[in-house]
């Protein structure tokens, strides 16, 4: 399947290769070069490309490319995702994926890939297998092992690994021992040039950090589990259970990891907490309705290439313009419905350019803390088979996802 | 973090001479910068001298640093022999990094690698699997000829290992064997044939890779496993899940036939781009013949379904692609929605999912309707997105939502990126052709386009616009002469030169513009373009042909212009059209059709979509989203005509358990085969004719009673798409069911089946005697499922026998139903006669119990199974006249042992009872098996009220507290009545029996359907007929004091409702009312 894998950043420097079959020279990359030439933008590079003898899957994360090598038929979604698992796995065990980050602990990371692939077919790709077996670099470790010489490979095989159960560890014990969960909603929106919505879903996740000793049996239930459309879980959940119940039932991995994603896509339940009025004033619709502040919000407009720069006076937050990217970013902070911010002022255009027919749309972020816009609440979560009382923590929060503005 | 640092300052050294020599080969190296050269070599030998000292830091230190090498691509072959030397390190992490460089230049140092393979070999028996294992994969990688016996020899040893993670790195060596020496195909088939037996979840997604990569066409191996890996998909490793899906869908199109429907095809206007034609004419001839489901076939759809829910794309998209190739298209409609929720990824997700999706719209649009609003473009998408989403909406753009399309692509015509700004007036034109609705109306809006200050929009407009009119031949003089203004100011080629053809094709219809079109393009004809050059040479030959008078000489002059061109092509044509229109001595025949030639009418050009030729790809595959063919690609294989024996995927069984497993033999008799699955069928004709009293009657008797013991046949009903599903969970009752019938009826019956295991010790409990003869054969194919339908059969045979004797006589005497079967509205009516018997005691005249209308599937804890140490109890309202008493209400509990081991001696222990509240318990249950099920019915009179019923459930070991709390629907039996008795009743129940509530809610909320089917939901009533469509009446009894129970919900204007319930009972009505009202009023 996968033969070989390049990691390639911005500016076309190959920085590290691995290969897991016969080594394919550097030279394989000069086709995605082109390619990205092509593209002019990083995000239109094609993931799939084929050359003469090889095809080419890469993804774009973190400014870096991951391009690996194919030789023959294989599903192309399968290399991505596992792509996307690698730079996941490098963003766990390094807090960033980033070149430095990468460069500095090459042999972690080479270790990494040769446990993650067999002769190109995935091997361990859960996190906390391979923290087993690798461990993540501390500084302590780092001291430690200059001097000791002792090694920060595992030399038994994780208990995870055979097991169905994925990641979860016997027989470690926690001083506290905690469940919390995250709902994080994001309500991904279009909304027309009057205000109208044009199309609104919510998408949100659940995201589980779990310190539980021994071996508990977790089971999760909400208030109102219809709401949830289309869920996908993490394959600890027992399918079964929740096609019954509606309950989460599962023995959790330790430390961070999805839970759920779903999507709750009935359009009447989307009521959208905030509008923008043509690039001009700000109003929050909803405030009342919720009862809680929207907070941390950002307009992102990318204007056309025709301006140069722009003198504009915000009543709230500051305003920055970037003239390479032609990004201009308001940090407007909270709302408060008595006073709406607004942004005004002069854009200048290059001399002699078209005025552009377009407004430029608008992107927006935003978050309310303690709320899940879905209306979707935990109902309880419950804990089997382990004496200890755990805490038990669980967050709201909604933030707009792919929020636009059509102007 | 030192060390690593330290590495990395070198590698970017290292990196430097890398860029001026590939490999740096030292010597020659005069200016300063190369005594990099200089100090990379000494390095080199600081690393061997590290390398052989005695310390494990300083050769981890040296080890560390050959490994960031290797990853910059940098040469370290020369440290081979030292390197070599640590194989056989004590420091695990150490030997880990001198594997990495095994791996990597053993394939350039053979002969030095083999000194490491006595390692290897000692590392194979040792006792820690992790080495085990890890030593197979790097003697495996080694890439060295010389070690193939041993690496074979070494496979054959792994495949037996008693850890499966062994095993399974011993799948991937077969593998890079395969590649390094095909010749041993042979020999790794049998491991693959082995390993493909193994049961491991973690071997089978590997097995079947490497099964893939060496033999893909020994479909034969797959056959005794196919069960096996339908069933443990669900535990398999998401990678492998992936792999074995796709194994899997080509497996069942060379196995299964065709579960596609003739009017499945008619409905997709389109021919299946799976066959061609002469196939389709075939499926035509035996349409006849009924389709029925190979159980097989069933399984595969069934088992790969919840795998939709995963957080893998891949095995989401490969599940997709499995439901389009091989599940009834009435069945696919279910991976939209999973498909679009992956729209959400990242963009490479992205892309490929919408790739597929816009091959899968082009054929069945309905599919994704629903998501149309998910395919809108974000002006933040990248452009190869966008372009898709394009795709998709032009693919599903219809009559009923091209008007909010139009008005979508609006927006994204004005949009920035002048590429999709274009690519969107290409799709306006295709949806303008596609639906003759909105023709008119597209032109109306290309034609304003045109006056864009975009030159790119307006090109592409008048490229779509010169479509558009070439496929209406009704005039549109007045978009011609404007497009002629255009002329003057548009630069854009191809713009051009289609204006030209346009003014050239209609020049009859504009004789005053196109002559002075023509004067012009003689005018700048040298400056223009080539494509542009050929166009004007056409408008010429066509003007001269039609007005000769005034464009006689301009045509003159432009074809003299172009005898004399730059491009031969234009050389060519001049030649060309002079010699066909120029009247002369030497031009022949042809010159007196040249009018014909050049004004014929041209067929309209086709706008297509460009996925349309990519469906003949499996999709998901990599060959899909390139359009070409991959190298490796399996071509899916179309279905066969006639289904290969389904026998050979039958595990061996023992003798006794043959009778009745599918054989051969069925399908002989049934060419045709029926709905059931064959073996059920073959059962079906033993059955009636052993079962001498019952005849026919019999089959249909089973039938119903297996779904009332199962409890949910409303569930079964309502998703008419289960149907097989159940069918299914039949065949394996059957199985079981004809024991549990020879128990309870042995009497009467001599059962030639009596042969089968079951029978023969029929005085043991037929769980044991089930698992005794099918767990070898079925377990892996239904086990669990066998085993609860097992329990709940036997469970529901016993009552009939032990419990109420009048109930095996009416079991007997009425061949339709056992008493808590749900009463169909075909009921005989000396059963509606009997149930009337039952329960209508107290009753008036004007009512008679009905039928419920509705059953919700809804069950209740009764016990959850970690508070009840692996016993799980659920409780459910069949809704059903409770066959213990009058006054009671029907529980149905489903027992499920969810331990390891047995549950003995079920029973109801201390009740704990409100005043006058009664309770009929369910009989004793002498043992549970692990994994086991039984449903049980028990009645509660819960005297009208809502108190909860508290008893003990009690194993033999422990006793639980449980209660059941009953919602007050649950306390109402339907009753019919007339419109005219309802109001009659309703009159006489006035005053303080009437309770009243005013609702408001969206309108959407209040068609009949939705007001009828809520509040069934909530309550158990019957639904009157009515003469008004804004008034919903409903009525019921109390189970226990039978009093009426009348619910009006009376629509009124605007979104408001008045619900009016009369009752004698006021608590109860009161309770009702305020359960209705929310659920009438939300959404």
């Amino acid at each position: 399947m996968i033969q070989s894998l390049f990691l390639i950043n911005c500016s076309g420097d190959i920085f590290l290769e691995k290969h897991w079959k016969s080594v394919v020279s550097q030279s394989v990359c000069d086709y995605f070069f082109e390619a990205q030439e092509k593209a002019a933008d990083v995000e239109n590079v094609p993931p799939v490309i084929s050359t003469p003898h090889h095809y080419l899957i890469s993804i774009y994360q973190d400014k870096l490319f991951f391009v690996s090598v194919i030789q023959t038929e294989v599903p192309p979604l399968f290399v991505i995702e596992f792509l996307h698992r690698v730079a996941d796995t490098f963003q766990d065990y390094f807090g960033e994926c980033s070149e430095a980050a990468i460069k500095d602990n090459v042999v972690i990371v080479y270790e990494l890939l040769e446990e993650m692939l067999d002769n190109g077919f995935p091997l361990a790709t859960e996190s906390n297998i391979l923290k087993e077996l690798i461990k993540p670099p501390t500084i302590l470790r780092s001291v430690v092992s200059s001097i000791t010489g002792s090694s920060n490979v595992g030399d038994t095989l994780p208990t995870g690994q055979l097991s169905n159960i994925p990641g979860h560890q016997v027989g470690i014990e926690y001083t506290n021992n905690e469940a919390y969960f995250d709902v994080v909603e994001e309500i991904d929106a279009i909304l027309g040039k009057s205000g109208s919505t044009v199309f609104a879903e919510i998408q949100g996740v659940i995201d589980a950090c779990i310190k539980l000793s021994g071996m508990p049996n977790l089971s999760l239930s909400f208030m109102n589990p219809r709401l949830l459309d289309d869920v996908s879980f993490h394959p600890c959940i027992r399918f079964k259970c929740w096609e019954s119940e509606r309950v989460l039932s599962f023995i959790p991995p330790d430390g961070n990891f999805r839970l759920i994603s779903y999507r709750v896509s009935s359009q009447n339940l989307v009521a959208i907490p905030a509008y923008v009025k043509h690039s001009i004033s700000f109003k929050e619709n909803s405030s009342s309705k919720y009862g809680k502040t929207i907070e941390g919000i950002t307009v992102t407009v990318h204007m056309p290439k025709v301006v140069p720069n722009m003198n504009l006076t915000p009543t709230q937050g500051s305003y920055t313009f970037d003239p390479v990217t032609k990004v201009l970013t308001w940090d407007v902070g909270k709302i408060t419905p008595q006073k709406l911010p607004s942004l005004k002022g002069l854009v200048n255009l290059q001399s002699g350019a078209p005025k552009p027919e377009e407004n430029p749309s608008l992107n927006i972020q935003f978050k309310i803390q303690q709320l899940a816009i879905s209306g979707l609440k935990v109902n309880r979560l419950d804990m089997y088979g382990e004496k200890y009382k755990p805490f038990k923590g669980v967050k709201y929060v909604t933030k707009a996802g792919k929020f636009q503005v059509r102007t | 973090m030192s060390s690593n640092s330290f590495a990395y300052t070198e590698q970017s050294g290292g990196g430097e001479t890398a860029e001026l020599g590939q490999e740096a080969t030292s010597t020659i190296s005069p200016s300063g910068a190369f005594g990099l050269f200089s100090s990379d070599l000494k390095k080199n030998e600081d690393l061997k001298q590290m390398l052989e000292s005695n310390k494990d830091s300083a050769k981890l230190d040296a080890m560390k640093r050959i490994v960031g090498m290797i990853a910059k691509g940098k040469n370290a072959s020369e440290l081979f022999p030292a390197v070599v030397k640590n194989v056989a390190s004590k420091n695990i992490e150490i030997k880990k990094l001198v594997y990495v460089y095994l791996v990597r230049y053993a394939e350039e140092q053979q002969d030095l690698a083999l000194l490491s393979i006595s390692t290897f070999q000692r590392a194979l028996k040792d006792p820690n699997q992790l080495i085990r294992a890890s030593a197979l994969r790097v003697l495996s990688s080694i890439r060295v000829p010389i070690i193939v016996p041993i690496m074979m020899l070494a496979i054959k040893e792994a495949s037996a290992d008693l850890s499966p993670y062994v095993r399974k790195n011993a799948a991937h060596a077969i593998q890079k064997l395969y590649s390094l020496d095909p010749e041993q195909k042979e020999m790794l088939i049998e491991v693959i044939e082995k390993l493909l037996k193994d049961k491991s979840t973690l071997v089978a997604g590997s097995v079947v890779m490497a099964f893939e990569e060496v033999c893909p066409d020994r479909i034969d191996l797959i056959h005794k496993n196919y069960r096996k890996l339908c069933n443990l998909l669900v535990d398999v490793e998401e990678w492998g899940q992936v792999v074995i899906i796709h194994m899997l869908t080509r497996y069942a199109r060379t196995q299964f036939v065709s579960p596609w429907k003739e009017d499945d095809g008619l409905e997709d206007n389109e021919k299946n781009f799976y066959e061609s034609d002469d196939e389709l004419k075939e499926k035509t001839e035996d349409r006849k013949k009924p389709y029925s489901m190979d159980p097989d076939h069933r399984l595969l759809i069934r088992n790969t379904k919840p795998l939709l829910q995963s957080r893998n794309a891949a095995v989401v998209m490969a599940v997709a692609q499995l439901y389009w190739h091989i599940s009834p298209k009435s069945e696919a409609g279910i991976i939209s929605k999973s498909l679009v929720r992956l729209l959400r990824s990242n963009r490479e997700v992205q892309y490929i999912v919408l790739q597929n999706i816009a091959t899968m719209s082009i054929q069945r649009k309905g599919m994704f309707e629903p998501y149309l609003k998910s395919f809108y473009v974000r002006s933040t998408d990248p452009t190869m997105i966008k372009t898709l989403k394009l795709e998709i909406l032009t693919n599903l753009a219809n009559e009923a939502n091209i008007s909010t399309l139009l008005r979508e692509f609006q927006t994204y015509v004005k949009s920035q990126d002048k590429q999709f700004a274009a690519a969107t007036i290409q799709t306006i034109g295709r949806c303008a052709t596609n639906i003759s609705e909105v023709t008119d109306t597209c032109l109306n809006g290309l034609v304003c386009l045109l006056s864009n200050r975009d030159e790119i929009v307006v090109a592409e407009s008048v490229v779509v616009i010169k479509k558009l009119l070439q496929m209406q031949p009704v005039q549109h003089g007045e978009i011609i002469k404007h497009m002629a203004k255009l002329l003057d100011s548009i630069t854009v080629p191809v713009a051009r030169a289609s204006i030209l053809w346009l003014i050239g094709e209609n020049c009859e219809r504009v004789p005053k513009i196109a002559p002075d079109v023509l004067r012009k393009m003689a005018k700048s004809f040298t400056s223009e373009d080539d494509l542009v050059k050929l166009q004007i040479l056409n408008l010429g030959a066509k003007l001269y042909l039609t007005n000769s008078k005034q464009t006689k000489l301009l045509t003159q002059y432009i074809l003299n212009l172009g005898k004399y061109d730059q491009n031969y092509d234009i050389r060519d044509r001049t030649r060309f059209i002079r010699q066909l229109i120029v009247p002369n001595e030497k031009s022949g025949a042809l010159s007196k059709y040249a009018k014909k030639i050049f004004l014929a009418q041209k067929p309209a050009p086709l706008l297509e979509s460009p996925f349309k030729d990519r469906d003949h790809f499996q999709l998901g595959t990599l060959s899909h989203t390139l359009n070409i063919k991959a190298s490796g690609y399996l071509e899916l294989s179309n279905w066969p005509e006639v289904a290969p024996d389904p026998s050979v995927r039958n595990v061996e069984v023992i003798e006794l358990a043959k009778e009745w497993t599918p054989t051969g033999k069925a399908k002989k008799e049934n060419p045709a085969k029926k709905f059931y699955s064959e073996s059920e069928e073959e059962e079906e004709s033993s059955d009636s004719s052993s079962s001498d009293s019952e005849g026919g009657g019999s089959e249909e008797e089973e039938d119903s009673s297996e779904d009332s013991s199962e409890g949910s046949s409303s569930e079964e009903e309502s998703e008419s798409g289960d149907e097989s599903e159940a069918e299914n969970k039949r065949m394996a009752t059957r199985n079981s069911k004809n024991k549990g019938k020879s128990d309870t009826e042995d009497g009467k019956k001599k059962n030639e089946k009596s042969k089968t295991s079951g029978s023969s010790d029929a005085d043991s409990s037929s769980i044991e005697s089930s698992s005794d003869s099918e767990s070898e054969s079925e377990s892996e194919y239904e086990s669990r499922k066998t085993t609860k339908e097992i329990g709940k059969q036997t469970k529901q045979d016993r009552n009939l026998l032990t419990k109420d004797v009048s109930l095996l006589d009416l079991d007997d005497f009425n061949p339709i139903s056992t008493p808590v079967v749900l009463p169909t509205p075909a009921l005989s009516p000396s059963l509606i006669a009997d149930l009337e018997g039952l329960n209508l005691s107290t009753s008036s005249s004007v009512i008679s119990v009905g039928t419920p209308v509705f059953v919700p599937g809804k069950t209740h804890v009764l016990l959850h199974r970690m508070s009840g140490k692996g016993l799980a109890a659920n409780y459910f309202f069949p809704r059903q006249p409770c066959i213990f008493g009058d006054k009671m209400v029907s529980v149905q509990i489903t027992l499920n042992n969810t331990s390891d081991r047995k549950i003995e001696n079920i029973h109801i222990g201390e009740k704990k009872l409100p005043v006058g509240m009664q309770m009929h318990v369910f009989h004793p249950i002498d043992s549970l098996e692990p994994e086991g099920s039984i449903t049980v019915s028990m009645g509660i009179d819960f005297c009208d009220s809502t108190q909860t019923a508290s008893f003990q459930l009690c194993t033999k070991d422990d006793c639980f507290n449980v209660t059941i709390q009953p919602p007050i629907g649950e306390l109402l039996l339907p009753v019919t009545m007339s419109e005219k008795d309802f109001k009659k009743e309703q009159g006489m129940l006035t005053g303080m029996n009437e309770t009243s509530a005013v609702i408001i809610a969206a309108p959407q909320n209040f068609t009949p359907s939705m007001v009828l089917q809520k509040v069934v939901n909530v309550a158990n009533v019957g639904v009157v007929p009515s003469g008004q469509d804004n008034i919903h009446r409903f009525a019921a009894k109390t189970v226990h004091s039978g009093s009426l129970m009348l619910v009006t919900v009376e629509l009124k204007e605007g979104s408001t409702a008045q619900l009016i319930i009369n009752t004698e009972k006021t608590v109860i009505g009161s309770v009702l009312l305020r359960e209705l009202k929310p659920v009438l009023s939300q959404g």
